[in-house]
């Protein structure tokens, strides 16, 4: 339609019939400016707004805790002995994803236990540049090593310093753990420790002598 | 050299280093580069009030290049992309920065495939890596602090040519990422 009046000005255009009084258009109302209290009652929600409750969270001052489910940082839990609960299976290598877990089983020896039973993870990686989080190596985790915190403060300048050793997700040390590598609780075996048997470290294993077992 | 000679010794590349550091931290423009879903939690932080970015002296996200001091690369790099983020990288005036935000971007995630760029790092020189799928608003301000620290302690003259090189030496000595084993390959 437009194309069709556009043209039909032009050929008016040229044949000298154009003028202003040929352009339609519709008159409108103009409503003037508002009343002063129509305007004071605009100005009154910015007012109005000083009063209310800041939304903003301040972060680096304020940290507010995050879902008690947060998917966050792993951590490789311990036995109430001080233990490590990680066997080294790989399951949550295989879980995974992105492939950002790296996992290498060794074998428990008299000399070197680090976990109940018969083997323990020699070495474990979680690249956290590939990790996304999801918690599907959690779910596969047979003896419950693997779990998350709620910690997210993970930014680096280094692609090495995001590659997590062992020692970086370990669980820390708590009230009657001993650090491994020590023998297992004397009359215990493996089941016992995933059965919950094991309360604490035994009082003949002291930080200086080792392997009274 | 210029005006090292003529100041008292120390002067220039202390106490204006810190004061030309400080002022450069403060106030940071980001480049709007959101590819995925990390641009929803980056526009969180940049826009709403909840997580008001203007509190770090980063006020918008530039939509020009010319104007932006800091690139947020939210989000998977497909390989047609790479070219257009190294364009937008380079028409940004230096000193100039980039913060490699989630797992796509800083390694190409869980896209492990021919048409995802494996990691930006690739194209530009990132300064911080930020985890996570996406990474939390809070996460994201975390980055920019820790980036604000490597922004202050910038050197300035000659000290600055002196790391330049060596980083450049370095990076020269480095590694090729095609013989790296492990998690680092």
């Amino acid at each position: 339609m437009t194309d069709f009046n556009e043209s039909a000005n032009i050929e008016k255009k040229i044949s000298g019939q154009a003028d202003i009084n040929s352009v339609p258009f519709t008159e409108v109302e103009q409503p003037g400016p508002a009343s002063l209290a129509q305007q004071a009652k605009g100005f009154w929600v910015t007012f109005s707004t000083m009063f209310k409750k800041n939304q903003t969270v301040q972060y680096p001052d304020v940290k507010a805790p995050t879902a008690p489910r947060f998917h966050g940082r792993h951590q490789l839990n311990r036995h109430p002995d001080g233990l490590e609960k990680c066997i080294g299976c790989e399951l949550c290598a295989w879980a995974c994803p992105a492939d950002a877990i790296f996992v290498e089983g060794g074998n428990n020896t008299p000399e070197n236990q680090l976990s109940p039973g018969e083997r323990h993870g020699a070495v474990y990686q979680i690249n956290y540049l590939r990790c996304i989080f999801c918690g599907l190596c959690v779910e596969a985790c047979p003896t419950r090593a693997l779990t998350m915190t709620n910690e997210y403060e993970l930014a680096d300048d280094k692609r090495e310093k995001l590659i997590f050793e062992k020692e970086d997700l370990l669980a820390p040390l708590r009230q009657g753990m001993l650090a491994p590598p020590h023998p297992m609780y004397p009359g215990m075996t493996d089941t016992n420790y995933y059965n919950g048997d094991v309360k604490e470290a035994h009082p003949s294993q002291s930080e200086s002598g080792q392997g009274v077992n | 050299m210029g005006l090292e000679d003529k100041l008292p010794s120390g002067v220039l590349l202390s106490t204006v280093e810190g004061l030309a550091g400080y002022m450069r931290k403060s106030s940071v423009w980001p480049a709007t580069f959101g590819l995925a879903c990390c641009a929803i939690e980056m526009m969180a932080l940049g826009s709403a009030p909840k997580h008001d970015i203007s509190r770090f002296g980063m006020e918008r996200f530039s939509a020009s290049p010319r104007q932006a001091d800091l690139m947020i690369v939210a989000g998977r790099v497909s390989q047609k992309m790479a070219p257009v983020l190294r364009q937008i990288y380079d028409q940004m005036t230096a000193p100039k920065w980039v913060i490699s935000m989630g797992a796509c971007a800083s390694s190409g995630g869980m896209f492990n495939n021919y048409a995802i760029v494996q990691g930006v790092d690739h194209i530009v020189p990132v300064d911080i890596y930020l985890p996570g799928c996406p990474p939390r608003p809070e996460q994201l301000m975390d980055a920019i602090i820790k980036l604000h620290t490597l922004i202050g302690d910038t050197k300035l003259g000659p000290n600055r040519e002196a790391i330049i090189k060596e980083v450049e030496l370095a990076a020269l000595n480095a590694k090729p990422t095609i013989q790296m084993k492990g998690l680092l390959a």
